[in-house]
């Protein structure tokens, strides 16, 4: 066990090397130079050359690139151009108001989204069945925007049943007054592809042997579907949820944008308006990193809930 | 005598026609697709940017805004004023504009069949010229990111060693980034707005699930009898990769392709939307639903509803129809 988790931190450093280098390629090459940026509408010559002498733009590229990994290693990116807040802090600060949203979000919707799929598979080829199927897909083809826009507009500012944005400085106020309706929208838009995966996932287990074993000495169909099948079909939505929490922190950036929420997916909207780099490089980084260590996470959690799974 | 056994495309295009669902979807595909290229060529919507109607004139089966009537009177010519120093010039650009056939003192409708926006451009029209945006980048860039995702799941698959290691490192550092965070940033970095640039991001970013699936394939399809046979007659590793396996694999890179533009058209209008897509004068409808945000406040829902609905009807016939295709070129599946 802990030979693997070993070997696969290590087989982890060639990819965080690609990021890292594709995140300098990509802002150190294709994006141009950020001094003309900096120094504003009245540049002159010197103002532009002490700003590359800062950012180190003027040594040559492997010593800049060794910048950006001590930077990466010392969680220090300096400030924010936009801003001048230090990157770091804009970081730890912007995380909690995202996971304000995210955790009760991802919560509600992985315990729906499976009561449903096993409800479903209950009555599966029904008419029932096939009618939830396709308000899924039409569920899926409306553009989040829509629902945002519609619901933000309806429930908010015209019935004022939630404010229509903002955001306060405790946390139970923010959960319970400022958090609901995000919550309410990102799991009327994440429900239904949840419910479509979690669905096929059940539908794998139901034509398994041990279905049928349970079937044949009498098992009550609602036992064997809620904890014989439920237990199987666990492992694949698990490791799915594990895998997806570092997107998640990302994937909200439209609520959080739309609702006035301090969290990152914000921030990054903002970073890209206001070309603000040191910003986008770190947050890029460390999502990816978090999305590797998390898929690691989400393995090993796969051999803790099967026995059969044997990890080499 | 020799009779023919029908082919995969064949036996897959009577699997298609046995659906109804499917054909309903391809017809409503079919049909934006024909709008789409009327729209291109010019002879629909290529005047949505004519003032047609008084700012927010609401649709027809709403009725009249009194409100906004009074802005329907031609505006009475302006008393000459002997102090103005332009109006030789506001003579002249009149004239021009007449020449090219903008009348400028046009009798504006009060209702269009579907309402008007903000500045009196019809909104059905609108909705079309939009579509076209929409629809070009979500196909090109879906065509852009499965060619990608072919050539590197051929390479990789075909030649295993160390030019598959190469491509999977680059596939697990692709996919370490969350895809939307990478297109923001690829967004960021690039600056510029424009139809090409949104086509590149969305294309250069969303090879990676493509390349996985073909890559299996060709994994799997190199050791058979007839690239063996290929290979014995001497024929070179693209030739075998591209004329003889190739044409056996071709069925999951569109189904892969038909999947992707759903993801497309959802992605650009989320870009357009934050102003990271389509630059000012051009309306796609992300752009139209970022207007439309303003309008709803002011009670002209008109504009939100027309993309909407358009775009939801579109991506549900889109995914219907991917779901229908992938069913009936792989009928093990299912």
């Amino acid at each position: 066990m802990f030979a693997y988790i070993l070997r696969r931190l290590w087989q982890m450093l060639p990819t965080m090397a690609g990021v890292v280098v594709l995140v300098f390629v990509l802002f150190n090459w294709v994006g141009g130079d950020p001094s003309y940026l900096l120094a504003g509408k009245m540049a002159d010559a010197r103002a532009i050359a002490n700003i590359r002498a800062q950012l180190g733009l003027d040594e040559p590229w492997y010593v800049q690139l060794g910048i950006f990994v001590r930077q990466i290693a010392t969680f220090d990116f300096g400030n924010a151009w936009a801003t001048g807040e230090p990157v770091s802090h804009i970081i730890q600060s912007r995380l909690g108001p995202s996971l304000t949203v995210l955790v009760p979000l991802t919560v509600l919707e992985t315990t729906i989204g499976i009561a449903l799929a096993l409800a479903i598979a209950f009555v599966r080829g029904s008419l029932t069945d096939r009618l939830v199927m396709v308000a899924c897909t039409v569920g899926m083809s409306i553009s989040i925007l829509v629902y945002i826009i519609v619901f933000q507009y309806g429930l908010a500012y015209k019935l004022g049943l939630f404010p229509v944005q903002g955001w306060g400085e405790h946390f139970t106020e923010n959960l319970l007054r400022y958090a609901t309706l995000p919550i309410l929208i990102g799991l009327a838009v994440s429900l239904a592809p949840t419910l479509r995966l979690f669905r096929s996932f059940v539908l794998d287990e139901v034509g398994q042997d041990y279905v049928r074993t349970a079937r044949a000495k009498g098992l009550p169909e609602r036992r064997i579907v809620w904890v014989h099948v439920l237990r199987n079909a666990a492992i694949p939505i698990i490791t799915y949820v594990m895998a997806n929490l570092p997107a998640l922190l990302i994937g909200a950036f439209l609520l959080e944008r739309f609702f006035g929420i301090p969290g990152i997916g914000r921030e990054v909207i903002l970073a890209v308006e206001r070309s603000d780099f040191p910003v986008i490089k770190a947050i890029t980084v460390y999502v990816a990193f978090a999305t590797m260590v998390f898929n690691l996470l989400a393995d090993l959690m796969y051999r803790a809930v099967d026995p059969r799974v044997q990890l080499t | 005598m020799t009779t023919v056994s029908p082919g995969l495309w064949t036996l897959a295009w009577r699997r298609l026609r046995a659906d109804r669902v499917a054909m309903a979807s391809l017809a409503v595909v079919g049909l934006f697709l024909l709008s789409v290229v009327l729209a291109a060529t010019g002879f629909v919507a290529a005047d949505w940017e004519d003032e047609v109607a008084v700012n927010y004139a609401p649709p027809t089966f709403v009725g009249l805004d009194p409100a906004l009537a009074a802005l329907a009177q031609p505006q009475r010519p302006v008393p000459p004023n002997v102090f103005d120093p332009l109006a030789g010039d506001i003579v002249e650009l009149q004239a021009q504009l007449a020449k090219h056939g903008h009348a400028t003192h046009l009798v504006k409708k009060t209702t269009l069949p579907f309402g008007a926006d903000k500045w009196g451009h019809d909104v059905i029209r609108k909705t079309i010229k939009g579509g076209q945006t929409s629809i070009v980048v979500g196909l090109v860039a879906a065509f852009v990111a499965v060619a990608l995702g072919t050539l590197f799941g051929a390479l990789s698959g075909f030649y295993g060693g160390r030019v598959d290691d190469l491509f999977n490192w680059f596939y697990s550092v692709f996919t370490a980034i969350p895809s939307i965070l990478m297109i923001l940033t690829v967004a960021a970095v690039l600056q510029t707005k424009g139809v090409l640039t949104i086509v590149l991001i969305l294309g250069l970013t969303g090879w990676t699930g493509p390349y996985r699936l073909i890559r299996a394939e060709y994994i799997k399809h190199k050791a058979r009898e007839y690239v063996l046979a290929a290979d014995a007659i001497g024929a070179s590793g693209w030739r075998k990769m591209f004329v003889h396996i190739f044409p056996n694999v071709s069925h999951v890179a569109l189904v892969q392709m038909s999947i992707l533009v759903v993801g497309f058209i959802k992605a650009e209008v989320i870009l357009s939307f934050l102003g990271f897509g389509v630059p000012v004068g051009v309306v796609s409808w992300g752009s139209m639903l970022n207007e439309a945000q303003n309008e709803l406040i002011l009670g002209k829902w008109w504009q939100l509803t027309a993309a909407a609905t358009a775009m939801a009807l579109l991506v549900t016939a889109f995914s219907l129809f991917a779901d229908a295709l992938r069913d009936a070129l792989d009928p093990k599946l299912k």
